[in-house]
């Protein structure tokens, strides 16, 4: 039986020019040919018919498990209320019908698979059988065949003769998905200058994002963030979602000496200053703030950028600082924007300049 | 009963199973069909199941997925929440973050469907993965199968975007924050950034429709092209039939098993249930993605140590990495800083899928390939290959460089320089040491193979020498550790022809000429034994013998 696929012949004909390979008339004496496949040895089910035995129970207890299972999973289903959180070591506060819904449903499945498999190794034969391969390629006959018939199929299309044919009909396949193209037009609307806008302007009032309330310079202190948003702008408004994604703003305090950049001390007010809460980088919003240095940190991806320095990067990978609103104070004594901002807020695109 | 042999439908067939077998096999031809498919030969080895990994959580997404299709509302229409879950009363959100609330807190079950549905997506691509690798290393991927290896290569990159479409569709602030990401890096592309945001958004970032968008892409669009995929996937392992390790009795010509019906049958479909139960006991015990703890998303909001599901961690560690390049010229912008890793990123997985034609280019073999390379035997490959995952795993960690710092006490600029750094040499290096490790284990099976195995047994000679006992191989290891081809790299061929004029040779000859030096050359493999040195040594120990029994004649 061995020779049909065990001789090392089989395998050196199929490699490649090897050197040390062992081929030829070494073959009778290859000290490393393929020895062929070793003959099957029996398991203890094969001959032991009482082992057999044992294993078709331990297959069919598994089965059994299977089928208690997904009775529990019914049961639980049925028995625990959907809200029931109990305290479960080590995993903690859990859900108790998640909890036992998921135990149960692996049993029920565990119990099928492991017993399919123990099923498959312990009793069904385990013999290896050899199978011969093919290879993919055709030979020369069939290659011709095919050859001939497509050179036929071509020549009654006249494809190659007729050219006027053939450049109009690639002519108008080319054209057709175009017009699959221009259907994806109302996909959204054209960019124009939609990105260079907030809805800041001359005289809107800087709202507290957490109060609610108009913001006063006496609301600010020393070494906090504070968050705000314009005036109007309320949480049910259609286009609420888009607009806080440009305008929401950072404003913190600082000391006017501290304040290295002179154009932000001036856009600011008494040393508050406001800048863009949208990084630069990817557009995060920016929450962590160092009150000793004046670096707000990106959670994302770490940008840092120093607030009492025109909110230059001094870390990370965002590649422009933030941008900062011009601020004032009104009649009221409330905090005011005095326009937009200067430059788009964000992550940068092609058209910014 | 008359045995006749006119016709095989003379045969009456008894049971009914028999009787539906032939109604199909009289209008689908089943039984020829079944005739080479039935018993189909499948080698057995604990790597192979890597696929049926694959295969059996696609499975079970697709189950599991269908169930939250009946419960999940697509949709960014706002919403104020009033449902059993506290914390979040009265908080407005979008209907896709309410109803997967609905899903969690109040549809019995609701839950555990989406942790199995969460946990077999990770689980998915992890399993594409690690199979990857298995047919990478050793060499799965030589003709004829370099198709299937691209087939197998493009699920890996779908299910990258199926799995980010998916956690994007609860539209809470972690996933907002993965999506605002995305919008950032597509508008860094040069002239068309914007457009293509607008486009894919229906407006300004976030707008009302990308949960629907992504929905249709999530659930129809990309699992559509996968199960085509794998569908031909699976036809073409059963039309190659399945690799083999080198062995006793297995050649280039023959696939050694135990046949489909009933063996593997059982194995697979046992093992179908062996994967869903295990991932149904880690959906009821660890809890992923728990959305009610992050709430909706809002794009002025962000929670701390932002993190995105594993498989997208090595675009993270990209971006955070990259140095923000910023290139102001003719009052636009290049945003190098963000488009640079966003085109490394494909690049990095297309290293991988192009390997198998380089390989064949640089080594010019084109035969075909049915018992598999052990890794050591190629330490070019093995060593690309440790290289590539290296990569990967280099920015893994800088994707979590925030995690890294806050729970081992470093600095994020030390990481950050350890990862840039890092990004160009640590592949180099792994790459070196793998090649040496895989030299290293072909001198030991030479050793082997000559020597025998060494057993730990010493032993003392008469005259008082020390040795170790060395064990002979069995016939079957002998095999096994020569049965590898070492093929001469390609040569570039005289500089001059026959009559001696000079011969031009073109710089891309030249350039195969060298990686395949790289390849076969003397430094990338050991010669294994020939049989001559096999029967020396065995003639040197007869020798050997003969001296200490003191006869002396040879
Ligand atoms: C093919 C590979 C797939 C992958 C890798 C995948 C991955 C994911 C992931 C990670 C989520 C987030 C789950 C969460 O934590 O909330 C998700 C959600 C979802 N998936 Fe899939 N999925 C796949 C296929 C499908 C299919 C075929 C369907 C439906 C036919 C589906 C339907 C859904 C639905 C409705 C959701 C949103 C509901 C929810 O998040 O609870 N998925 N998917
Ligand atoms: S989004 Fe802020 S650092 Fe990336």
């Amino acid at each position: 039986m061995s020779d049909e696929f065990g001789s090392h012949k089989d395998v050196s004909e199929n490699l490649p020019s090897a050197h040390g390979a062992h081929s030829g008339d070494a073959v009778q004496h290859d000290p490393f040919a393929n020895p062929g496949l070793p003959p099957h040895e029996y398991r203890r089910q094969d001959i032991d018919e009482k082992a057999a035995k044992h294993s078709e129970r331990v297959v069919a207890g598994l089965f059994t498990l299977s089928m208690l299972g997904t009775i529990a999973f019914i049961a639980c289903f049925v028995i625990f209320p959907v809200d029931k959180i109990v305290y479960i070591f080590p995993f903690g506060h859990v859900s108790a019908l998640n909890f036992s819904l998921g135990l149960t449903l692996a049993v029920a499945l565990l119990g099928i698979g492991v017993g399919a498999v123990h099923w498959a190794r312990t009793l069904m034969s385990d013999e290896e059988i050899v199978d011969e391969r093919h290879r993919a390629d055709a030979d020369d006959e069939l290659r011709e065949n095919i050859r001939q018939q497509w050179i036929t199929g071509a020549r009654e299309s006249g494809f190659g003769r007729r050219k006027l044919i053939r450049t109009t009909m690639y002519g108008a396949m080319a054209l057709v998905p175009l017009a699959g193209v221009v259907l994806l037009r109302d996909l959204g609307p054209l960019p124009e200058d939609k990105l260079f806008h907030t809805l800041w302007a001359k005289g809107k009032v800087l709202i507290n994002s957490n109060t609610n309330k108009p913001l006063r310079p006496e609301d600010v202190v020393v070494g906090s963030l504070t968050f705000a948003q314009p005036e109007g702008l309320q949480e049910s408004d259609e286009d609420f979602q888009q607009q806080i994604a440009k305008a929401a703003l950072m404003i913190v305090r600082l000391k006017p000496e501290d304040i290295k950049d002179k154009r932000e001390a001036q856009w600011g007010h008494e040393g508050i200053v406001a800048f863009s809460k949208i990084c630069t980088h990817v557009g995060c919003p920016i929450s962590l703030y160092e009150q000793q240095t004046h670096h707000v940190l990106c959670p994302c991806h770490q940008s840092t950028f120093d607030l009492s320095d025109g909110a230059r990067v001094i870390f990370g990978p965002a590649g422009h600082p933030l941008p900062q609103l011009r601020i004032s104070v009104n009649g009221d004594g409330n905090l005011v924007a005095l326009g937009d901002f200067a430059v788009p807020v964000g992550p940068a695109f092609w058209e910014r300049s | 009963m008359s045995t006749t042999t006119e016709s095989p439908s003379s045969r009456q067939a008894t049971h009914p199973g028999e009787r539906i077998a032939e109604w199909t096999d009289g209008r689908l031809g089943l039984y020829k069909l079944a005739k080479s498919n039935l018993r189909k030969i499948f080698p057995d080895h604990w790597s192979f199941m890597l696929g049926e990994v694959c295969l059996y959580s696609f499975v079970i997404l697709i189950l599991t997925g269908v169930y939250l299709t009946l419960f999940f509302h697509p949709s960014m229409n706002e919403v104020v929440y009033h449902g059993p879950y506290a914390p979040l009363q009265g908080v407005r959100m979008s209907d896709a973050y309410a109803s997967t609330m609905h899903i969690s807190f109040e549809v019995r079950g609701g839950l555990l469907v989406r942790q199995i549905h969460h946990w077999a997506a990770l689980i998915f691509i992890a399993g594409m993965i690690v199979h990857m690798m298995r047919v990478f290393f050793t060499g799965g991927f030589r003709k004829p199968r370099e198709i299937n290896w691209l087939f197998g290569w493009t699920l890996l990159f779908l299910g990258m975007f199926t799995g980010f479409t998916g956690y994007s569709l609860p539209d809470d602030l972690l996933s907002g924050t993965g999506v605002r990401f995305m919008e950032g890096a597509i508008l860094s592309t040069p002239l068309v950034g914007t457009y293509l945001s607008m486009f894919l958004f229906g407006g300004e970032f976030p707008g009302h429709d990308f949960v629907s968008r992504f929905y249709s892409v999530h659930i129809l669009l990309l699992p559509g092209l996968m199960a085509g995929l794998l569908t031909a996937h699976l036809i073409l392992i059963f039309y190659h039939k399945h690799t083999q390790f080198p062995g006793a009795g297995k050649t280039e010509k023959n696939v050694v098993g135990t046949p489909l019906l009933p063996i593997y049958t059982a194995k697979a479909g046992g093992f179908f249930f062996l994967v869903f139960g295990v991932i149904s006991a880690i959906a009821a015990m660890v809890t992923v993605n728990p959305i009610w703890t992050m709430g909706p998303y809002r794009p002025d909001q962000v929670s701390t140590g932002a993190q995105p599901d594993w498989y997208m961690g090595f675009s993270e560690g990209l971006i955070r990495v990259m140095p923000g390049w910023e290139i102001r010229l003719w009052g636009h912008t290049l945003v190098l800083g963000v488009f640079i890793p966003l085109m490394i990123f494909p690049l990095v997985l297309l290293a991988i899928a192009v390997y198998p034609f380089i390989e064949s280019w640089v080594t010019g073999d084109k035969r075909e390939h049915h018992i598999l390379d052990r890794p050591r035997n190629r330490p070019v490959r093995t060593g690309f290959g440790v290289a590539w995952l290296t990569l990967y795993f280099v920015l893994l960690v800088g994707g979590g460089n925030d995690i890294w710092a806050t729970h081992f006490h470093l600095s994020i600029n030390a990481i950050t320089w350890f990862v840039r750094i890092g990004f160009f040499v640590l592949p180099v290096l792994t790459y070196w040491i793998t090649k040496r490790i895989c030299l290293g284990l072909q001198r030991r099976d030479r050793d082997k193979v000559l020597h025998g195995r060494e057993t730990g047994i010493i032993k003392r000679l008469p005259h008082g020498e020390f040795i170790e006992v060395h064990e002979p191989l069995s016939q079957q290891q002998l095999h096994v550790l020569t049965a590898h081809a070492q093929p001469a790299p390609i040569e570039l061929g005289p500089a001059v022809d026959e009559n001696g004029v000079a011969r031009k040779t073109n710089p891309v000859e030249k350039l195969q000429a060298r990686m395949s030096r790289n390849f076969y050359g003397e430094h990338s493999q050991i010669p294994k034994p020939t049989a001559e040195e096999y029967e020396e040594v065995l003639a040197g120990h007869g020798h050997h013998e003969e001296i200490t029994s003191g006869s002396g004649s040879h």
